[in-house]
């Protein structure tokens, strides 16, 4: 007895319910019109064709070209300096920043990690073709590619030095902005290298005033301190800094044999001029090697420790993605009887999603924090352990070479040079 | 001394040696493993019109002002009817009929006469600025066939979408730039 009641309310019910649906489709009748009345057609403008990805992408490869002979080859710092201002003109005002080889870390790694997202092949291309160039030539995308360098570049005037610690402090950071971008765009949550770009507010003459004052405020620091994104923040120039290490070719300060005549010590704003250091002294080699014995054993405890520390702070990290920080919202909710205001929260109980639905959700999303994160720490573990490994090491250099990972190949350092090799033509004449 | 050198030269040619195919590796790695799951033509983004809320974000998070959302008309679900919560009637000196809200407060719904009773309403993209007052008025009120989509002459397709990223109800999705709109009178509902 009681079953069928429950059966014909539950009939009832899904009659209203059905009724909702199709009242909100269809409020009012559909006019039959009597004159030959045809629906205007849908303005459905489309977007710059994808060809013009590819032509963007030819022009990425010959713009590395270029800077490439003229870093290398032409010895050109004027001819690095019009790079840039075209690299500002077309990657920056022209194209309006996307896609970037910046931000194109974060497609890839949300590629490499969800089935349900494929890559674009010009975001693809634009993150590798900058690192090829680099394990070839250097950083030669830094010096008048990247359009967020060559606005910096343009308007360093007054390098200041500064301390040897703070550097040491701030250089650290982008490999932590790396690691967590890495981990934001693995789990889908957003995009932090393209959120917290600079100078697309700049390129695109519009922005919200809280981009544009940021931007505003790097170039003004930039003016003195060179380069402060590059320095201090690009996730990519991690990448790069790595690589450009084992180029094949690399910018050189002088264009024959260093006289260790010391003009170029000061002039790089990025102290990325190594001094001349051709006696080893004997000295202290023993303490090297002990020094060097023991961060290779520090090496895996630092990973270990990189892994544990990033692994406790993934809850943390989780509030990053909109859908754990509605959930958590919710649940606060429920405890405190107060009902959340949040344009999220109000969205959500129109929207008719189940609680039960968006926790299960929040467990999945925090347990994808969860397996990133310790891969994070072991990289920034590995990466504090390698720079100590690397200080450890001593190179001996007959004369004053760029540092392969920070120069930027922009070209300060030749006019500095007294060696003049004359060119070709000028010895024929 | 000579032969030490030699020794240490080496090593380190060894070293620098090793760490080039290190680099080379993930190089050639990384693009055969992705570029299987690459696509050639790429995204856009998009409002699925099913998901949207109304709350209005789209106008303000856009990094383009005016934004590049703006409202369409699924003309094949309209009722036609004389009255449009979005429209400004010419002539009307106080509003209140208790829908202000939805009034466009730009004025860009423009209607004309069709046949007794109907009216066409038309959407000036010029002046819309994104706002999703009438379209809210016509999901509550009316047919819903008023709805929001990302116009791609102007959206400059930023890598993360800020609209995306702040929408409440994650309406905005990344679609195929070959489809790159989500009509609400022919996109199937999702």
């Amino acid at each position: 007895m009681s079953v069928s009641k429950a059966k014909v309310i539950l009939v009832f019910l899904l009659l209203i319910l059905w009724q909702v649906n199709a009242m909100a489709q269809d409020r009012f009748p559909r006019p039959e019109f009597e004159t030959d009345y045809k629906y205007p057609e849908h303005q459905m403008p489309g977007q710059r064709g994808p060809l013009w990805e590819y032509f963007d992408v030819a022009v990425l490869i010959a713009a590395l070209s270029v800077t490439a002979w003229l870093a290398i080859r032409k010895r050109s710092r004027r001819g690095l300096l019009y790079m840039s201002l075209f690299s500002v003109l077309y990657f920056g005002f022209y194209k309006q920043g996307c896609i970037c080889s910046v931000g194109s870390v974060q497609n890839v790694s949300m590629a490499l990690f969800n089935s349900s997202y494929s890559v674009p092949l010009s975001a693809l291309l634009f993150f590798i073709i900058p690192l090829v160039f680099a394990l070839a030539f250097g950083r030669v995308f830094c010096a008048g590619v990247c359009p967020l360098g060559a606005i910096q570049e343009l308007t360093g005037f007054r390098p200041l030095k500064i301390p040897k610690a703070a550097e040491i402090v701030l250089a650290s950071i982008p490999f932590v902005y790396l690691a967590i971008a890495v981990v934001f765009a693995a789990t889908e949550s957003q995009f932090i290298i393209c959120r917290y770009d600079p100078f697309i507010g700049i390129y695109r003459l519009d922005a919200p005033h809280t981009m544009i004052i940021f931007g505003a405020l790097l170039l003004l620091a930039g003016i003195f301190i060179n380069r402060p994104y590059c320095r201090y923040l690009c996730p990519y120039g991690v990448l790069l800094n790595i690589f450009s290490r084992f180029s094949w070719k690399h910018l050189t300060i002088t264009p024959a044999e260093c006289t260790n005549c010391r003009l170029c010590e000061e002039s790089c704003p990025y102290d990325a001029i190594l001094p001349s250091d051709p006696e080893p002294v004997i000295r202290d080699r023993s303490s090297m090697r002990r020094n060097f014995l023991v961060y290779i054993i520090a090496l895996p405890l630092f990973a270990a420790a990189g892994a544990v520390i990033a692994y406790n702070l993934s809850d943390f990290v989780a509030g990053g993605n909109s859908t754990v920080r509605l959930a958590r919202e919710i649940r606060l909710e429920q405890e405190t009887g107060l009902e959340s205001l949040t344009k999220a929260a109000i969205a959500f109980r129109e929207a008719g999603k189940t609680e039960e639905e968006l926790f299960a959700e929040e467990v999945h999303i925090t347990g994808r924090f969860r397996k990133a994160m310790p891969w994070a720490g072991i990289f920034l573990g590995l990466s504090l352990g390698a720079g100590l490994l690397a200080n450890s090491v001593r190179s001996r250099r007959p004369g004053y070479v760029p540092h392969q990972g920070r120069c930027y190949s922009c070209g300060k350092c030749f006019k500095y040079c007294p060696i003049k090799v004359p060119e070709q033509n000028e010895v024929k004449a | 001394m000579e032969s030490e050198n030699n020794k240490y030269q080496s090593r380190r040619d060894f070293l620098r040696k090793a760490g080039k195919i290190a680099a080379v590796a993930p190089l050639v790695a990384l693009p055969s493993l992705l570029i299987r799951k690459a696509t050639a033509t790429g995204y856009v983004w998009q409002i699925d019109p099913f998901k949207c809320t109304q709350c209005g974000q789209c106008k303000t998070n856009c990094v383009l002002t005016p934004s590049a959302s703006k409202c369409v008309h699924a003309y094949a679900m309209c009722g036609y009817c004389d009255l449009c919560g979005g429209y400004l009637r010419q002539g009307v000196k106080n509003i209140s009929t208790g829908a202000e809200n939805q009034l466009c407060p730009v004025a860009a719904i423009k209607r004309s006469f069709v046949e007794e009773p109907y009216f066409e309403y038309i959407i000036d993209e010029d002046l819309c600025d994104g706002c999703a007052k009438c379209v809210k008025g016509c999901a509550d009120f009316g047919n819903g066939s008023l709805h929001m989509q990302i116009k791609h002459d102007i959206c400059v397709n930023c890598n993360e979408c800020a609209i995306a990223r702040t929408c409440p109800s994650n309406a905005v999705i990344r679609v195929p730039a070959l489809e790159p709109y989500l009509p609400k009178d022919k996109a199937g509902k999702h």
